[in-house]
Formats: C-alpha cells, sequence, structure tokens
C-alpha cells in the first residue's frame, strides 16, 4: 500500500508538486512584489518631515549604447554625492542616492523617472544624457513636478520649468566655436553629423549664423547613427573643399569617421575638424593617434588648470582608478549636486518651487572655472573652451572666453537668429 | 493530499476533463484581479501594470500565430509601434495645438506633412492604429503565405521587416521624430493625459482591451478556423489537400494579429507617454517571442501570464539590481528553455517540470565521464513511461 502510494508520488504527481509551488511562489512574487515595494518607499523621507536622510535619484544607461559615457557621469555625481555626505551632508542630513538604470533606451527612462518621483518620492535627479531620453522624460518631470539636473550640452531651445541645464547650450558651445573659425579666416564650411535632433539643430543654428556673416555652408551630410563607412563623405568633403569640417557626430561614428580621414590621407594641417561630440573618453575610443591636431569645443578638459579642478580630477582618479579620465560631462554630473546642495540650503528647504527660487544666480567654483544659474532661464553660464588633441589623448586649451558666457538657449541676443524662439515656441 | 493534487491538475488540464468552470476559472480570477488592483497599487505602480497588459495583448496576438498556426513572427514590435506610432501622431497634433510638432521645426519642416493632416481627427487616427498594421501584414503575409514561405523563412523575414521599418523610421525624422520618437502629449480627447484620472481610465480601457481580446482568441482557436490553424502548424500540405487555401487563412489570422498588437500599441503610448523607433526594432520584437515562451506557448493565458511575469521581473529586479539586474533576466529565460519547456502555463497542465537534463549528460559525455547513450537516455530521447507526466495524452491534448 505504502509502496504503491510511494510509487505513485514519484511516477505520477512527483512532478506536478514542485511545478505548482513554482507556480505559487511566482504568483505570490508578482502580487506581492508590486504593492510591497511602495510601502516601502512611499513615506516622504525626501522631505522635510523629520527624516534623516534626503533621497536623490542618479537615473543613467548603465546598460546598452550609452552606457559606456553615462557610467563616467554617474560615477562623478556619486563621488559628490559621497564627498558632502563626508562634510556632513545636506542640512545636516546625508544623501541617499537612488541609483536606476535607463538602460539605453527612451520608454524606460521615462519609467525609472516616474519610479524615482513617485515612488521614491526623491527631492532630485541627476541625470539623462541623449537628448531623446531628456525629451523622454520631460513630460514626466513636469507633471509630476520634480526637479532634473541636466549634465550635457545639447541643441537648446528649450527650457522646462522642471529642468536644471548644466551643460552647454548652443551659445555656450557651437555659437562661439563658429565665431572663433570665422575669427581664423575660415570661410568654407562643412557640416557634418549623426541624423538626429542635435545634430540637425546645430546645423540649422550654424547655417543661420553663417548667413548671417554672408557665407554659406559648402556641405551638410547627416549619417545614421552607428554608420562606420565614410568614404563616400569623405570624397564629397574632398570636393566641396572645405576650411573647416564641423562635426556633429555621435559616439562610435567618430572613430569610423577619423581613422578612414587618416587614412584617406587628410591631415589636421590640411583640414582641420572641429568636433563638439567629442570629448577625453571619446579620444580614448577613437584613438589620440588618429585625432591629435583636431579641434573640440568644450566648457572644461582634464587639462584646465584651476585648483578645483586638480582635486576634482585625484579624488576621481582615487575612486575609480588611475587610468580613468574626465571630460566635461562628468564635471558638470559633478557640480550639479554642488549647485543643487547650494540651493537648497539658501531655501531651506527640498521643495522644487522654493529650490528653484533659491537657485537663481547662485555661483559654484566647479572645476572648469566658475558656473553660474541663470536669473530666468536654469541654465549655466560658463567658460567656453576651445581645444585641439594631443597625441597622449589629452586637449590642450587654444582659446577661452576669458569669462563665463551667460546661457542664451533661444538666441535671443544674436540678430541673425530672430524668430527661432517663435518658430519653436 | 495526493488525490487532491490530482484534482488540480485535471483543473488546469482543460483537454483532460473541461468543466465550463475550470476552463474559465483561472481567466475569471486574472480579470477580477486586473479589476481590484488600482485600489492597492500606488498610481505608478497601477501605471506599470497597465503597461504590462498593453504588452499581454501584444503576447496574446503573437501567441495567435506562433503557439496556434506555428508562425513566428519575429517582427511584431513592428506591428505594435505602428499602431503607437498611428495614435501618437494624433496625440501630438492635439499636443501642439495647431501649429507644427516641434520636432518637425528642428528638422527643418516648415508645414505639416500631407499625412499627417487626417491625424487631428480622432475618428481617423483610432481606426487607423488597426488598420495601418494589419494592411501592411495582409501585404507582406499574402506575398510571403503565397510563396509557400514557412518556418524560420518566415521568422526571418519579419526579423527583417523589423530592421527596415525601424532604420526608416529613425532616418525620416522630419516625419516621425527619428531616434526620439514621438513624445511630450498633453491632452487625450481633451483630458490632460498625466492626471490621475485620465490614467486609471486608460487602465481600465486596458484591461478591458485585454480582456476583450483573450475572448475574440479564444472564440478563433475554438472555431473551426482555430481548429484549421493548428492543422496548417501540424501538416500544411493535408490542409491543403484537404481543399482550403492556407496561403488565405494564414493571411487572415497574420493581418487580425497585426492588428491586434497595433491596439496594443495604441494603448501603450498615452500611458508611457512616448512612442519610438526602438520599441520596432529587432530586440524588442524578439523579446515578444520570450514572453510567450516564458508564459506558455500554444495556452492563451500563457502568453498574458509570460508577458506580465517577465515584465514585472524586469522592472522590479533593475530597481533593485540596477547594476546587474540583466543576469537575472537572462537566467529565468535560459531556466524557462531547459527547465520547464511548457513555460509557467506547462507547470499548471502537469506537464512542466521536464528538466531537460540531457545537455548536460551531452557535456559530461564530452568531458569523457559518461557514455553518450546513458546521457540520451536520460533526457534527450524521451521514453515516455507509463503514468509518467508526460503522458501521451496529456501531450495530445496540448493544443484544444
Amino acid at each position: 500500500m505504502f509502496k504503491s502510494l510511494l510509487s505513485k508520488i514519484s511516477r505520477g504527481y512527483g512532478a506536478t508538486l514542485p511545478a505548482l509551488l513554482l507556480g505559487v511562489a511566482m504568483l505570490a512574487a508578482i502580487a506581492c512584489g508590486p504593492s510591497a515595494a511602495p510601502s516601502a518607499g512611499e513615506k516622504p523621507s525626501g522631505s522635510m518631515a523629520g527624516g534623516e536622510v534626503i533621497k536623490v535619484g542618479v537615473l543613467h544607461s548603465l546598460s546598452g549604447t550609452m552606457s559606456i559615457s553615462e557610467t563616467a557621469v554617474r560615477d562623478a555625481t556619486l563621488l559628490a554625492i559621497e564627498e558632502i555626505n563626508a562634510s556632513g551632508g545636506v542640512m545636516g542630513k546625508k544623501l541617499q542616492p537612488v541609483i536606476e538604470d535607463g538602460a539605453s533606451d527612451w520608454p524606460t527612462f521615462a519609467e525609472k523617472a516616474r519610479k524615482l518621483l513617485q515612488n521614491d518620492k526623491v527631492a532630485v535627479v541627476f541625470g539623462c544624457w541623449t537628448s531623446a531620453s531628456r525629451k523622454a522624460v520631460l513630460p514626466v518631470f513636469e507633471s509630476n513636478n520634480g526637479l532634473l539636473f541636466y549634465p550635457v550640452q545639447y541643441e537648446g531651445l528649450e527650457t522646462s520649468p522642471n529642468i536644471f541645464y548644466t551643460g552647454a547650450t548652443t551659445n555656450q558651445q557651437i555659437v562661439p566655436a563658429v565665431e572663433y573659425l570665422l575669427g581664423q579666416g575660415k570661410k568654407r564650411f562643412f557640416l557634418l553629423g549623426s541624423d538626429y535632433v542635435f545634430p540637425r539643430t546645430s546645423n540649422l543654428i550654424i547655417n543661420r549664423q553663417l548667413e548671417g556673416s554672408g557665407l554659406k555652408a559648402v556641405g551638410e551630410e547627416y549619417t545614421p547613427l552607428g554608420h562606420t563607412e565614410y568614404s563616400t563623405v569623405i570624397s564629397k568633403i574632398k570636393a566641396a573643399k572645405p576650411d573647416v569640417v564641423f562635426n556633429t557626430l555621435n559616439g562610435d561614428s567618430n572613430v569610423a569617421f577619423f581613422k578612414q580621414l587618416k587614412d584617406a590621407g587628410i591631415t589636421a594641417k590640411d583640414l582641420p575638424v572641429i568636433s563638439v561630440s567629442v570629448a577625453e573618453e571619446e579620444v580614448r575610443g577613437i584613438g589620440p593617434d588618429n585625432i591629435a591636431g583636431h579641434l573640440v569645443a568644450w566648457n572644461y578638459f582634464q587639462t584646465t588648470n584651476t585648483p578645483e579642478n586638480t582635486k576634482f580630477v585625484a579624488a576621481y582618479k582615487a575612486k575609480y582608478g588611475a587610468n580613468r579620465v574626465t571630460d566635461d560631462p562628468i564635471e558638470a554630473g559633478y557640480f550639479g549636486v554642488y549647485l543643487w546642495k547650494m540651493a537648497v540650503e539658501k531655501a531651506g528647504s527640498t521643495d522644487v518651487a522654493k529650490v528653484k527660487e533659491a537657485a537663481k544666480g547662485i555661483q559654484f567654483s566647479a572645476p572648469g572655472g566658475p558656473v553660474t544659474i541663470h536669473m530666468s532661464n536654469q541654465h549655466t553660464a560658463k567658460t567656453v573652451r576651445i581645444g585641439m588633441v594631443r597625441a597622449d589623448g589629452q586637449i590642450n586649451e587654444v582659446w577661452n572666453s576669458g569669462k563665463p558666457v551667460s546661457p542664451d538657449p533661444y538666441l535671443d541676443t544674436y540678430t541673425w537668429a530672430k524668430g527661432i524662439r517663435n518658430m519653436v515656441q | 493530499m495526493i488525490r487532491g493534487l490530482g484534482v488540480l491538475r485535471t483543473f488546469f488540464q482543460p483537454g483532460l476533463r473541461k468543466p465550463w468552470l475550470a476552463q474559465w476559472a483561472f481567466p475569471a480570477l486574472a480579470l477580477l484581479a486586473l479589476l481590484l488592483a488600482p485600489a492597492v497599487l500606488s498610481g505608478f505602480r497601477m501605471g506599470l501594470l497597465g503597461k504590462f497588459m498593453t504588452f499581454a495583448i501584444l503576447a496574446l496576438s503573437l501567441n495567435l500565430i506562433w503557439g496556434y498556426a506555428g508562425m513566428l513572427s519575429l517582427g511584431h514590435g513592428v506591428f505594435f509601434g505602428l499602431g503607437g506610432y498611428s495614435f501618437a501622431m494624433y496625440l501630438k497634433l492635439e499636443a501642439a495645438g495647431g501649429k507644427l510638432p516641434d520636432f518637425m521645426f528642428w528638422s527643418g519642416l516648415r508645414e505639416l506633412p500631407f499625412f499627417w493632416e487626417p491625424f487631428r481627427h480622432p475618428w481617423f487616427a483610432l481606426p487607423m492604429i488597426f488598420i495601418i498594421p494589419a494592411a501592411l501584414a495582409g501585404g507582406l503575409g499574402y506575398l510571403v503565405f503565397r510563396s509557400r514561405i514557412t518556418g524560420v523563412y518566415f521568422a526571418l523575414i519579419t526579423q527583417a521587416l523589423a530592421l527596415i521599418v525601424s532604420i526608416l523610421f529613425v532616418g525620416q525624422q522630419p516625419y516621425t521624430g527619428g531616434t526620439n520618437g514621438i513624445t511630450n502629449f498633453s491632452a487625450i480627447f481633451g483630458f490632460p493625459i498625466s492626471r490621475p484620472g485620465t490614467q486609471l481610465a486608460l487602465y481600465y480601457v486596458t484591461v478591458a482591451a485585454l480582456a476583450l481580446t483573450y475572448l475574440l482568441c479564444h472564440w478563433i482557436i475554438s472555431s473551426r478556423l482555430g481548429r484549421l490553424l493548428v492543422a496548417m502548424r501540424d501538416d500544411e500540405n493535408r490542409v491543403r489537400f484537404s481543399g482550403y487555401n492556407p496561403a488565405i487563412l494564414k493571411t487572415l489570422v497574420f493581418t487580425l494579429s497585426a492588428g491586434l498588437a497595433g491596439i496594443a500599441g495604441a494603448l501603450f503610448v498615452p500611458q508611457v507617454g512616448i512612442v519610438s523607433p526602438s520599441m520596432m526594432g529587432i530586440v524588442p520584437s524578439v523579446e515578444i517571442a520570450i514572453w510567450v515562451a516564458v508564459g506558455g506557448r500554444g495556452v492563451l493565458m500563457g502568453a498574458v501570464l509570460g508577458a506580465i511575469v517577465v515584465n514585472g521581473a524586469k522592472s522590479l529586479l533593475s530597481e533593485s539590481f540596477p547594476d546587474i539586474w540583466q543576469y537575472f533576466l537572462g537566467a529565468l529565460f535560459v531556466g524557462a528553455v531547459l527547465v520547464f519547456p511548457g513555460g509557467i502555463m506547462g507547470l499548471f497542465r502537469g506537464e512542466g517540470w521536464r528538466p531537460r537534463w540531457g545537455w548536460l549528460g551531452q557535456v559530461r559525455a564530452a568531458l569523457g565521464r559518461k557514455k553518450l547513450a546513458d546521457s540520451q537516455q536520460g533526457g534527450m530521447l524521451k521514453v515516455p513511461a507509463p503514468g509518467s507526466t508526460s503522458s501521451p495524452r496529456a501531450e495530445k491534448t496540448r493544443s484544444p
């Protein structure tokens, strides 16, 4: 009797039991997971109500194509948070980072932004890199009245009341770069970019600017993101005989373009290329010998000579390894945390409206020089720098604006840009 | 107790005994849970569940053609995306309020393209979310099925479709928003889109759409058409020789499936707030097949469960382990293939816990520790013993 029962278990039902258990466990996980998580996170520990920590969100791509660039910015943001906590936190409270992975996927960015704001109730989010991810989270921040510090140079023409832009807008990078080149006697511009919003908008602005000086671009080419075959483009460049190539290519494409340009026998002396999306981190990928001698426009280089930068570079390397480099978005991801800290302490609260009000005009000595939050448009005034890539992958500054340039995302102060604001708003 | 378990097993094994109650108890319970969920979930979690349900509709649409008709489409993201874009065009024009949508301006356009014009009207956009993906699937399907292309070749063609369409949408930035996609909507039929009430209404619309899709799929597979689909999956020639035209039947069900995927996409857009080409590429399209496989292919409830379990796990794991969550998800997929090949529903139906340890035997044999013949007997060549879990009876009744 017993034996037959046993054999029945082992043959007939032995497999059903674990199967059922697993199924039940899974259902339980689904049922409990979503309801358990908010109950832990829903307490407003991020606000002023007597919590000992302030939750801050960090939202970057930690997987996918953008992770190479974005993890470095995440690291810089975490470094700033660690430094602030070591020196007593913000208003006596420690900052507690809540890290989320945007996974290089724009709908995921929107989901994670919603999670940080609605579930974790973070006081502020530091994050995003691509314009696409910023555009994806923008409605989330606006409808939930959140606060985002965005650390990367971008195409301008945007002032969300819920975003602080700590990277450069066009008049702090592209416009002065064109002015610098015009001042160097360059007249024939060839515009080359990846096919998405940043290069398209940049070139729209550059074309206007050239028109303003009575010039016209001798060529304008776009390649899909990730494109790696540039021989056609290079022959078009040769045929157009430009004085300078204005490069808004992004990501891997730069590796292919600079290598093939060198293989085609075009040197930086014959034809300088000025890039606005190539920083120290990207130079490592391209290979310094392929790009040495070409120009880049930014607000910060690892070689920028300030006491703050010496300290910052040393701290970054000490925490993450001596072989790591710093660059412009990394620096912006770092000082954004300090700007927010100063605004919160001035406001005496993490309340978004109060922080926004207090942030007006706040100044901080960033590694790249003094930065100031604009009185109305929530961008930061920064020093513009143009540099030449060295053979060791570092960048030598060849020109700077001398003082911080006030941000002008809609280019209202430029006569040639008249009407651009009306067309987007 | 053992007896009780046995009853439970037959309960979930519609093929063995098919009382009305047993067949509908599980879906009805799930529906009840979904209807009550907003009462216990926070707004954010409810929004996530709403999103997962649109994925469940998508998985149902794939299950219809893959699980029953044996056509593995690796391009279902395209139909999902087309439905999403159709609805997003309406939402974007409503948000732009008579002006040119922002991305068109910065891409150099100065007036609205003619094919955007009719999307101002919801009565045009709403049918289009079904018609556009259905028309593409109908056209492509007829050409493919008429040429008697099946199996892996069909999968490859649909995968190529996913690649082509996503590249096309990235490249045509002035008309599609490029890599950014279309985002920043303000209102849906006049209601502010981010208001909790609107989101709750969208949630219930999605529940209703999921329930209706489930009923529709159930009706199809239990109809004559459904039997023909299964028959075509198992032996297409025999169906052809019986006087049916498989090309027409397959085109029909492929078209319907694409239209359902389009509806899922349209429901996804207002809840998530963005549509972008990244949802139409190869990776997301393959992911849909993974949901169905994890849930249980050829079982309607499996598709629903798979979509919700995999995406729920994805969200929760990435929140808890932002740096390494993908490894857990990978382990789940490997597990689905090696340990419970029938998917989650397979476990319920008693055919489930069938670890395919055969591969382990192969590895050991390769290392010289074990004879290959032993390992094959253990796993690769399954000899069903009488009374074992994978009884021939259960196998036969697997496809209703």
